[in-house]
């Protein structure tokens, strides 16, 4: 935590819209350039504050998505169909916006690079923004802490990152992406859709899979995300409770409610548990 | 009671009065005496300002107020904070 206790008040900064680009129909990430930004640790958020030409404002929190680096910062922002923020920045924000900011945010839902230890992660919907931080952090520090990703999603078209997961994945460094479809499975999935249950955490997280594709013999380019799509040479196993690993759930309020007790009752300890429950205030 | 957040969410309102991040304090409710870093309360956004409840027993351990150019903080459900700081 000590890394992450910045000192200083939080003040506003402002940045300029650098890139957007389009990661679902309905989500987008938006690259900011902050002259007087430091980095931050990643799981961080910030707060996004717009005010109209009349003074109106509106603030909201949004998860960081990238990984740590001077002077910029990357969001992922999903639409909510009624929301007031969240549509200006995924439809009408443009490059060379205008934008303020404050941040980094928050010293307790972070991971911090120089731990080795095994990390589990978590993501229900757009919940995956601070993890996928976290991958990334994981990645430019060159850790080899070993890393798992349960990805809760409606369908293979809601999946952020799907492209970028599958290749960080098949660089077999100790990553492992699982996916659990909610709604619509790919085709030629092997499982109903379904939400995320005791029985798919005991199958994903059991810790001693057999390799599913014989070493060199590499999955097909993705089409779809596949829940279990194994790098060369075989996945790494998946992080059950006996390993102890950190764990990270982030999503809406019902989704970290369920899938905490889930964990909790498969015996990872509750200490070990950060939970990040984002609400409709998000919009 | 189902629609919480978690005390996550107060680090960037509490990020503007205090010098240090409060979500990653450890702290003990003054209601039944549990421990836990104020990040895990649950808060509820919706009052008119945020609304921060100890999750073992549900007592309010903090309130906080933002409106033009004050704040209104209420910790009196809090009985003591460990902080984490720079070594003296």
């Amino acid at each position: 935590m000590a890394r992450a206790a910045v000192l200083g008040r939080l003040t506003w900064q402002d940045g300029t819209v650098r890139e957007i680009r389009r990661e679902t129909a309905a989500a987008a990430s938006i690259v900011i350039d902050l002259p007087d930004w430091s980095g931050h640790t990643a799981g961080q958020h910030v707060d996004v504050r717009l005010t109209a030409d009349d003074g109106y404002s509106a603030q909201r929190s949004y998860s960081i998505a990238s990984a740590p680096e001077p002077g910029r910062v990357e969001l992922t922002v999903q639409r909510l169909p009624d929301g007031e923020v969240s549509p200006y920045l995924t439809e009408t924000l443009q490059p060379g916006y205008p934008l303020e900011l404050r941040g980094p945010i928050g010293g307790w839902f972070v991971w911090d690079p120089a731990s080795s230890g095994p990390v589990l992660l978590v993501a229900g919907g757009s919940g995956i923004v601070p993890l996928m931080s976290m991958i990334r952090s994981r990645a430019a520090a060159g850790s080899q802490a070993p890393f798992q990703l349960l990805y809760s999603v409606r369908g293979p078209a809601d999946a952020l990152y799907a492209t970028e997961l599958s290749q960080r994945q098949r660089q077999a460094d100790g990553l492992r992406v699982d996916y659990v479809y909610t709604r619509t499975v790919p085709a030629g999935w092997p499982h109903p859709p379904g939400r995320l249950s005791a029985a798919v955490l005991a199958e994903l997280t059991r810790g001693d899979d057999p390799p599913l594709f014989s070493p060199g013999g590499l999955p097909p380019e993705p089409p779809a995300p596949d829940r279990r799509s194994a790098p060369s040479g075989g996945e790494p196993p998946g992080h059950r409770a006996g390993q102890a690993p950190a764990v990270f759930v982030c999503g809406p309020t019902g989704f970290v409610e369920a899938a905490a007790n889930l964990l909790i009752t498969a015996g990872h300890q509750a200490g070990a548990i950060k939970t990040e429950r984002f609400g409709p205030s998000g919009g | 009671m189902q629609n919480y957040l978690d005390g996550n969410v107060l680090a960037g309102p509490l990020g503007e009065v205090f010098a240090v991040d409060v979500t990653s304090a450890m702290g003990q409710c003054a209601s039944c005496g549990a421990q836990a870093a104020v990040a895990q309360a649950h808060v509820y956004p919706d009052a008119p300002g945020a609304v921060a409840r100890c999750r073992a027993c549900g007592a309010v351990l903090l309130r906080l107020v933002r409106a033009g150019d004050r704040a209104w903080l209420d910790l009196r459900g809090i009985s003591c904070l460990e902080l984490q700081m720079p070594s003296e």
